[in-house]
């Protein structure tokens, strides 16, 4: 259906448009993951990160292999894993929370010992 | 014949039910099923031996036969190890001498041992003994026998440390462990050898008379013998412990430390005779390749037989005057295996020293019992605690009197036959091995009758012990194996020993030599007659005997001091030259090393700790940079 | 050219509001700005014809993932809750770690990708095309991925109940 209005100005955003990008969101996930203390805000940047990823699969399955779908089936299912992920984390953060009254990273170490 | 294999698997079976039952079971429990358990085997040996006599007799000889084999372990086409059931007419023979023996041991100590603590672990250790003495003498091959060699000395250990509370009992089961250990060492340098070369570990090859497979062995030589004769010399070494032959006979006295019974059992009737059973099993490897080991073998056993006579003529301990009895009688066995030759009339030593075996076995087992009996009643060991028994316990005096008579080689009793045709054949192999034989011979005779009269005339004075225990007769469940096997030994001797075993499996028909026959008897008496005139009242003639050769009763009663020389060369000699300087290696060199690795890494650890803190975010920097420098490295540097 | 304008902004959008999320106080204010950058990303997606990826993107993230976040801030969070710890240090670190990342990526891409990037004629996959790559069995199929989706999924739902139940 859009395939007439999207031809004709493809050329004009580069690939590397797209994976500069997603370069910036990802490593936005980076930063916030090492600096942030709250692990909800260490779960936002991870799904930052996850983000970026499927931006990349998508852009570059569409850009250098147009006739396949791998890239874009790879995106698909890492936003499906990235939720169960993102529920999974959250049960462990909500319960973490009753025990210790606390979502800082600094606080959930006990797993060491 | 397949059920033969029962025999070998019901004390096994026996063994790990009485092992792990529960011990707040009543301990009756575990002797009533262990002794119904040896009844049916030994029942089921007497058929195997009857159905094997009667219908395996083919071409002249009786023809081995395996009922069954499993082959467990295989290095090569030829050399594999096997496990399974070799039927011929010795360890028929001996099928029939273990359980016989073992069946009245199981009795014996139901009554013997009875509030012992431990009944059952007792009786789960003599059913281990007796699966592992019955796998050994029905190893088809030498490898099985190996095996077995090595559990019976593991279940002899087990019941000489039977009373684990007392240190002489558990000085005495490792002093045998070891002994027998470092003679099975040499055992298995032997076994190595001979498979290396001949390539079969099977008995049915080795002495199926084919002397192919000894052409290589038999041409190499190593210093100054060949390797087979060596190899043959090591097996037989391994032998020599077993059967506690000198020198390697400083274990059997010190076994007695054990359960009478046991005693009994083990180092007077099955394991002790087991070295003499290896030696038959390869006898034909002996006499016809290597005739030398065969006539070492000869002189080891007539050493061993006058030595521990001589020992045994001075001892107090009755039962350690058994145990050198023992040895003395293991070294006629050997004699008469030496003096042999391979065939039909050549072989009457072989046939005597089985003969010899079996009977012995018999009246030892007696004598042990029989000791055991008055032990139970005196509560003593020493032969100073005793006499004047006979009144009080008649059935013991009797049977005991019975076992006295054979073992002096009396007609008609048992060993008179055996100790005969084994006198027999060293006379025909050597005059002067003959008349030192007929000489212990005598010195047997005598110091049996000592024991016999100390134990059941001599009025010595009483000691206290005897007013406080009333001395009584033993009950029926101890007399009635005593009565048993005096019956057997009564008996054995008339049995036609050379239809049954003889070194080519052929028949034999036994004569008497009278002049032999004679003058054994003749010694034979001259030696009980010393002994009565010695022992039968307390005099003090004995006394006097002892000051005019101090030295020599000295030296006896030291056992001539070779468990001294033993200890001078293992302390004094192995452990300061050898054992102490490796010590000191192992300690600060060895160790040393270990401990060093273990403190640097203790270091490194407690500096490394850190690392590992638990907080995910450290792990997540150290991971971004090592992931940024290793993108980098590969970016920029490769 | 439209389009160009439309990408550019929504690269602004998605490179201001994800530097936004991780770096505000308040954590509904990120998660606010996450769904800002998850529904830019939506359009870029919309861009490079993928309008499928487009509805998931919006459904799952834009709608699902965000509404659990918003209930997970409820049931953790005090009423405002700030950072309580303040390392400028490793703030500058991480700031510094995460440019020199971008840096170096945008260099191996620039140098690598320009110069074999085509652009292909672009067709979506139809919804029926999807299910019959979703389910089917041949090569370039992926019945076996969705398949052991469903498990993860279901294990998630098991699991998540588990966790968090009071005990």
């Amino acid at each position: 259906m859009g395939e007439s209005i999207l031809t004709a100005s493809q050329a004009y955003i580069p690939l590397e448009a797209y994976i500069l990008v997603s370069l910036i969101m990802f490593f936005a996930g980076v930063y916030g993951f090492l600096v942030r203390r709250s692990v909800l805000l260490m779960l936002i940047s991870v799904e930052l990160m996850l983000n970026a990823a499927d931006l990349n699969f998508a852009a570059i399955n569409r850009y250098l292999y147009p006739e396949h779908s791998e890239g874009f089936f790879f995106a698909l299912f890492t936003i499906a894993i990235a939720a169960c992920e993102t529920a999974v984390a959250i049960a462990i953060f909500i319960n973490a929370y009753r025990n210790l009254q606390s979502v800082k990273v600094n606080s959930i170490s006990t797993l060491k010992e | 014949m397949q059920y033969a294999l029962v025999i070998l698997l019901l004390p096994l079976l026996n063994f790990l039910v009485t092992g792990l039952m529960d011990t707040r079971w009543k301990a009756r429990v575990a002797g009533t099923i262990s002794t119904v358990a040896i009844a049916v085997i030994t029942l089921l040996s007497y058929v195997t031996a009857y159905e094997y006599f009667t219908t395996r007799f083919q071409d002249g000889s009786y023809q081995a036969f395996i009922p069954f084999e499993l082959n467990w372990l295989r290095f090569t086409d030829t050399l594999q190890v096997k496990l399974g059931l070799l039927l011929d007419p010795i360890s028929v023979m001996m099928l029939v001498v273990v359980t016989t023996v073992s069946l009245m041991v199981h009795l014996y100590s139901l009554s013997y041992m009875k509030g012992e603590r431990g009944f059952e672990r007792y009786y789960a250790f003599l059913s281990l003994f007796t699966f592992s003495m019955l796998g050994l003498v029905v190893a088809t091959n030498i490898f099985q026998m190996y095996i077995f060699w090595e559990l019976v000395g593991v279940s002899s250990y087990l019941l000489i440390g039977f009373y684990y509370t007392r240190p002489a009992a558990v000085a005495a089961a490792k002093k045998a462990f070891i002994v027998t250990r470092f003679a099975d060492l040499f055992f298995l340098a032997g076994i190595l050898l001979l498979s290396y070369y001949t390539q079969t570990f099977d008995f049915t090859a080795l002495t199926s008379g084919d002397g192919r497979m000894f052409g290589t062995i038999g041409s190499l030589t190593f210093m100054g013998g060949s390797v087979l004769s060596w190899a043959m010399a090591l097996i037989f070494i391994g032998g020599a412990g077993k059967s506690a032959l000198f020198p390697l006979h400083i274990w059997l006295p010190d076994a007695m430390e054990g359960p009478t019974p046991v005693s009994a059992l083990i180092h007077a009737a099955t394991m002790v005779v087991a070295g003499v059973y290896l030696v038959a099993r390869l006898f034909p490897v002996y006499a016809v390749q290597t005739p030398e080991v065969l006539h070492g073998i000869a002189y080891t056993g007539l050493f061993t037989a006058l030595f521990s006579a001589v020992i045994a003529c001075v001892q107090t301990d009755i039962k350690r005057v058994l145990a050198f009895s023992t040895i003395s009688q293991i070294g006629f066995m050997m004699v008469g295996l030496g003096v042999s030759g391979y065939g039909a009339h050549e072989g009457l030593g072989y046939m005597a020293s089985l003969f010899h075996l079996f009977t012995h076995a018999m009246f030892k087992a007696l004598l042990f019992l029989g000791a055991g009996s008055v032990i139970h009643a005196v509560h003593s060991n020493s032969m100073d605690d005793m006499g004047q028994l006979r009144k009080r316990m008649p059935v013991t005096h009797l049977t005991f009197l019975v076992a006295c008579l054979a073992i002096a080689g009396i007609p008609p009793f048992s060993g008179f036959f055996s100790k005969d045709e084994i006198l027999a054949a060293a006379f025909h192999f050597s005059p002067p091995v003959g008349w030192i034989l007929s000489g212990i011979a005598g010195l047997t005779a005598f110091y049996m009758f000592r024991l016999y009269y100390n134990i059941f005339w001599n009025d010595k004075p009483p000691t206290s012990r005897h007013a406080e225990h009333p001395v009584h007769e033993s009950p029926a469940l101890m007399t009635l194996p005593l009565i048993v096997l005096a019956l057997i030994t009564l008996v054995a001797g008339f049995i036609p020993f050379g239809r049954f075993v003889t070194s080519d499996r052929g028949l034999y028909t036994i004569s008497l030599d009278w002049q032999v026959a004679a003058s054994s008897i003749l010694i034979a008496l001259a030696g009980i007659g010393l002994a009565t005139v010695l022992y039968r009242r307390n005099n003090d003639k004995p006394a006097r005997l002892k000051l005019k050769f101090a030295g020599l009763h000295e030296a006896a009663t030291h056992r001539f001091y070779i468990d001294e020389i033993y200890l001078f060369l293992t302390k004094k000699v192995v452990f300061n030259s050898i054992s102490r300087p490796l010590a000191w290696f192992d300690r600060h060199i060895v160790d040393g090393f270990m401990n060093l690795l273990a403190t640097v890494s203790n270091r490194v650890s407690v500096r490394i700790k850190g690392i590992q803190s638990g907080h995910i975010q450290q792990y997540a920097w150290v991971f971004l940079f090592a992931t940024l420098a290793i993108a980098g490295i590969l970016l920029f540097v490769v | 050219m439209a389009q160009q304008v439309v990408f550019i902004i929504l690269s602004l959008v998605i490179a201001f509001f994800s530097v936004m999320a991780v770096n505000s106080k308040h954590v509904i204010r990120s998660t606010v700005y996450l769904l800002f950058v998850f529904l830019a990303t939506a359009g870029l997606y919309l861009l490079l014809g993928y309008y499928y990826l487009f509805g998931v993107q919006v459904a799952v993230y834009a709608g699902g993932i965000m509404i659990l976040f918003i209930f997970a801030i409820f049931l953790t969070n005090k009423p405002i809750d700030y950072e309580t710890t303040k390392l400028p240090v490793s703030k500058i670190i991480a700031a510094l770690t995460a440019v020199g990342g971008i840096a170096l990526s945008a260099h191996v891409v620039y140098y690598n990708i320009r110069r074999v990037a085509t652009l292909g004629p672009i067709a979506d996959l139809n919804p029926q095309q999807l299910g019959h790559v979703m389910l089917g069995t041949e090569k370039y199929n992926y019945l076996l991925a969705f398949e052991t989706l469903s498990v993860l999924l279901l294990a998630c739902v098991v699991g998540a109940i588990t966790v968090a139940r009071k005990r």
